[in-house]
């Protein structure tokens, strides 16, 4: 009896909105405006984002490895399509919403598929049905257009007012407020004793189903909420590029997640759309110093965040903020480590 | 009928093959629980090197092939003895990670110093063509690949049955503290261990070139496949990567004569399905033993 | 406590990074050359950027008075980079041409912003028939499938060739390449016994090619894309077709000189139809292909050609409007430009901006010890029949 609303009252004191938090949503919001020609690039880094953030729903707070993600982003993406070119729903964000509802329902199927085994076998399980998916969307190309991709498709204005343009502001704007949105309602779910509960299974799935908690639901859960969101980027990108093409349902596609997520962190809600910051911006800058061989860079950063390991390196980058925040406001440094590895 | 037995015979010899790239990544992962992703760099490095041995040197090509092996091998316990070895403790994201950041960069300094076209490697003329066996054509390059394949499947067998170094090597995967304290070596076990699959891989690669195309991105391109071969497979013995490679290659081939146009399904149903079925793979840790 | 400094600083960085825009400099033309320089499309734009650079080394870098400036993207043959890089350069850097196109997809995900943007998209490789409808500001300087497919269907019919099984990869060009020869093969008498079109990333042909064999025809139609064809070959030979009697016909992209060499003595006696030899009998064609392999130490494919042509028609057309670029003037000024290419006398069609050219039938034999593709018949001025049939 002791224990609930000390949990309770855990919960609340996480779920608090920090001043940091506030601060890098400004930060989003004040790149809107400070760097109009990038248009493009940030939407691309907002779709990750929201992409990233589902990965972290289920990996960083329950547990299941996936490299077969981007099964429900490419669903997203071809329902959103499919829907706008054939005018079956033209209004955006119906069909965005649509488009996510459909993905969910694929990950509510193949929730339990994922929930038996182990890691390695989650991986295999995950990455067999992305491409199974690839290659029905290969098979059936008379429907998704094939390795060409669907064309031609056109969007009709957001809420009949808003059309897409050709330098992305309204997509970029419009991807943002969905992935706010969408972030809300993240934080709100890991935060709930539902989220608690996915921790405690993450922990020890044992202990935790000797508390009573449902084990496998609470997986297929999250599992159909992760899909959700990731049907919801897959349809934002269609929706902001007008394409869809297999490569959505590719293996570098949910491998390239996995390494963003793993760049930022996981288990923290931020770590996906850091780490989606860091990896796009790798990936421009190399590319354009070197349009050729930039996987070697890229690769080379990875390899070096490795061996010198993520903990040392926040340090290394809080070393700045930290002097400073001793010599000004005189009270205790930041601590470097990830919220949710602290004690 | 004889159709059936030549996709058969091509099923055997594309699944030896991924038997020979891929069961040094079940050693690795299977063994010594560490992910290697990069493993595709070392069978492509093998590759290179017999093909620049064989195209430009002007070796024979049944000499290039030991070479393939024997450079992999170096260079595999090179990376072991001063990256790799500081991460089998840390967690498999960051060894996925590491191992993904080694495969970009070999792939980009493969396709900075050799190009970026697909390279072949010059072939013996006898091991050109088909030849009939009852009325079943027998290409000669799959069944020379069958015959390498299957010596070094008996003999991995016998090194981890019989020898001595099979005994070690598996103590000190099912324990390596209590390994240790009975004195056997257990970073060199492993280094060794790491090194010959490295190896295999790169003869692997070198076999593969005729078969499946070399360029820079193989590594990307078949990491799926070695990847289904372990997980099917399961990790608990060779036999199991053995078979699923097996089954995996028949699985193809004869998906691609029968259903062409369902290829690629038949054998990511079968995986999942295994792996359904099976979470461990046919042959896993709680299974066999 | 510790995240929101990380948020802030990695925000920062973003900050950093997005305020490094570069320069602009006002009077250099600029061409936005976009290509697939990593993946498996990688050797193609190779191929082209190397084109491009040779080019550029040879005629110098500045027309009518203006510096040309190329600036290169990779878009790793995903059709959504393309449109995002195209996009950027049109609104960031400002330039006057977007060229390259390594695939079909890529060429028309960018289609759009060439029509919003009026500026120029000169394709140089990618090589399906409706490229060019869908915008007005698309030249193209490679090659359609149609062109090539629709002669060695003629060619075929007329040369004793009866039955013929089809090998294709199951794409848009592939496709294309697939239905023009059928059309034309079966208007000539020709059947067609077997049908596989095998998927685009497609390590193994060896099931597809037995499937080829038990169905007994006089040719194999190949088309995979180019870079692809090595393995066709080498496996072809391997299943005995060779020795069945079976011949390998098809658009050229499956011998890219590129790979012949390595493909062994089994490609001897292919007959292709294509646009491009290296061992094309023209003088300018000997020097190309020299000054080629001296920079790269490599045999130019038909890729390199696009992109060699593809920079000479921008060349030309801003030597025509006195360096203006508005891209009105500009695709005016290219409407109806005739050369001699490497490959041999071209045009651009004024009505449909794709390319006229000669398509050759070929033959692979042996000269000095390495294998070409000997020309033994040209068809002149070859229009793209994937625009008129309609």
């Amino acid at each position: 009896m002791n224990a609930l609303p000390e949990v309770s009252s855990h919960a609340m004191a996480r779920s608090r909105w920090r001043g940091g938090e506030i601060a890098f949503w400004v930060l989003v919001l004040a790149c809107a405006f400070l760097f109009p020609s990038r248009y493009l690039i940030m939407t691309d880094i907002l779709r990750l984002a929201l992409f990233a953030l589902s990965l972290d729903l289920i990996l960083g707070y329950a547990g299941i490895v996936s490299l077969g993600h981007a099964a429900f982003f490419g669903v997203g993406a071809y329902c959103a399509g499919l829907l706008a070119l054939h005018g079956i729903i033209t209004e955006p964000v119906i069909a965005l919403v649509a488009a996510g509802l459909v993905a969910m329902v694929l990950g509510f199927l193949t929730s339990f598929l994922v929930i038996r085994g182990v890691d390695l076998t989650r991986l295999m399980v995950t990455l067999g049905i992305a491409l199974l998916l690839e290659a029905l969307g290969e098979r059936f190309s008379n429907i998704t257009g094939g390795t060409d991709g669907l064309q031609g498709i056109e969007m009709a204005p957001i809420l009949g007012l808003f059309a897409f343009d050709m330098f992305g502001k309204t997509g970029f704007f419009y991807s943002l407020i969905v992935l706010f949105l969408l972030f809300l309602l993240a934080r709100r779910v890991v935060n709930s004793p539902f989220g608690l509960s996915l921790r405690a299974i993450k922990n020890n799935p044992l202990r935790a189903s000797a508390i009573g908690v449902p084990v496998n639901r609470r997986l297929i859960a999250i599992y159909t909420l992760a899909a959700f969101y990731a049907g919801i980027a897959g349809a934002l990108f269609t929706q902001t590029t007008a394409l869809a093409s297999l490569d959505v349902f590719a293996f570098e596609k949910s491998a390239d997640l996995m390494l963003v997520l793993v760049l930022g962190g996981t288990g923290y809600l931020y770590g996906g759309l850091i780490g989606a910051v860091v990896f796009k911006m790798l990936q421009e800058f190399f590319s354009t110093i070197t349009p050729q061989y930039w996987l070697f860079w890229i690769g080379l950063v990875l390899v070096v965040i490795v061996l010198v390991g993520r903990d040392r390196m926040h340090r290394w980058a809080l070393w700045l903020p930290n002097l400073v925040i001793r010599k000004i406001a005189g009270r205790k440094a930041v601590v470097a480590v990830p919220e949710s590895d602290a004690p | 009928m004889t159709t059936l037995f030549t996709i058969l015979f091509d099923g055997v010899a594309y699944g030896m093959l991924l038997f020979v790239l891929a069961c040094g990544l079940a050693v690795t992962l299977g063994l010594m629980n560490f992910v290697n992703l990069a493993h595709g760099a070392f069978a492509m490095t093998g590759g290179y090197v017999c093909a620049v041995l064989v195209n430009n040197s002007g070796w024979p090509f049944f000499a290039a092939l030991p070479l393939a092996f024997v450079v992999s091998a170096v260079i595999g316990v090179a990376l072991e003895r001063t990256l790799y070895r500081h991460l089998y403790t840390r967690s498999h994201l960051d060894q996925v990670l590491f191992t993904i950041g080694l495969t970009f960069m070999s792939v980009a300094a493969v396709d900075y110093i050799m190009g970026s076209s697909r390279i072949f490697i010059k072939l013996p003329a006898a091991l050109e063509g088909q030849f009939d066996f009852f009325g079943v054509g027998i290409g000669r390059y799959r069944l020379m690949i069958i015959v390498i394949c299957g010596l070094l499947t008996v003999g991995l067998q016998l090194i981890l049955a019989k020898t001595r170094f099979g005994s070690r090597l598996r103590a000190a995967v099912d324990d390596p503290r209590a390994a240790s304290g009975l004195g056997i070596n257990v970073p060199q076990v492993f280094a060794f261990t790491f090194a010959f699959g490295c190896g295999l891989a790169g003869l692997g690669g070198a076999l593969s070139a005729e078969i499946l195309g070399l360029d820079p991105y193989f590594p990307l391109k078949f990491m799926i496949y070695f990847l289904i071969v372990v997980t099917v497979g399961g990790s608990s013995s060779i036999t199991g990567p053995f078979l699923a490679s097996l089954l995996l290659g028949i699985g193809d081939v004869a998906g691609k004569y029968y259903v062409p146009k369902m290829g690629p399904f038949v054998i990511y149903t079968i995986m999942i399905v295994i792996l359904i079925w099976r979470p461990n793979g046919l042959f896993g840790r709680t299974a066999a033993r | 406590m510790s995240i929101r400094r990380q948020l802030l600083l990695a925000a920062g960085a973003v900050a950093g990074v997005l305020a490094v825009i570069p320069a602009k400099a006002q009077d250099a033309v600029k061409i936005g050359l976009i290509l697939p320089m990593t993946g498996g499309q990688a050797s193609t734009g190779k191929q082209i950027d190397n084109a491009v650079k040779l080019y550029m080394q040879q005629k110098g870098d500045t027309v009518a008075g203006r510096k040309i400036e190329v600036i290169l993207k990779d878009d790793g043959a995903v059709p959504d980079n393309t449109k995002r890089l195209a996009q950027e350069l049109i609104v960031n850097d400002k330039v006057s041409f977007i060229a390259g196109f390594g695939v079909t997809p890529a060429a028309l995900a960018a289609a759009p912003l060439a029509t919003q943007a009026k500026v120029p998209e000169i394709v140089m490789a990618a090589g399906t028939s409706i490229i060019t409808e869908r915008s007005p500001y698309i030249v193209r300087t490679s090659f359609t499938l149609a062109q090539s497919s629709t002669i060695i269907g003629d060619w075929a019919a007329k040369n004793g060739i009866k039955k013929v099984a089809t090998l294709t990869s199951d794409y848009a060009p592939g496709n294309d390449a697939l239905n023009f020869f059928k059309q034309n093969f079966t208007a000539g008498g020709g059947e067609i016994v077997e049908e596989v079109k095998v998927p685009l990333q497609n390590p193994d042909f060896a099931p597809f090619l037995q499937r080829m064999k038990d169905a007994k025809p006089d040719a194999v139609f190949v088309f995979v894309p180019a870079g692809q064809g090595g393995n066709f070959m080498k496996q072809y030979a391997e299943r005995g077709l060779d020795k069945a009697g079976i011949k390998v016909i098809g658009p050229g992209d499956v011998m890219d000189d590129d790979l012949l060499n390595g493909m062994g003595d089994a490609a001897l006696g292919t007959v292709t139809a294509h646009l491009y030899s290296a061992a094309h009998p023209s003088a300018m064609n000997k020097d190309f292909v020299a000054a080629y392999k001296k920079a790269y130490n490599q045999r130019p494919g038909f890729m390199a050609v696009g992109g060699y042509d593809g920079i000479h028609l921008i060349y030309e057309a801003l030597k025509k409007t006195g360096g203006k670029t508005d891209g009105d003037g500009l695709i005016e000024a290219m409407k109806g430009m005739k050369w001699e290419s490497p490959r041999g006398p071209i045009s651009i069609d004024p009505e449909t901006r794709d390319i006229v050219q000669n398509i050759y039938i070929r033959k692979v034999e042996k000269v000095d010890g390495e294998l070409y593709n000997v020309e033994f018949a040209t068809f002149e001025a070859v229009k793209d029949s994937g625009k008129t049939k309609k």
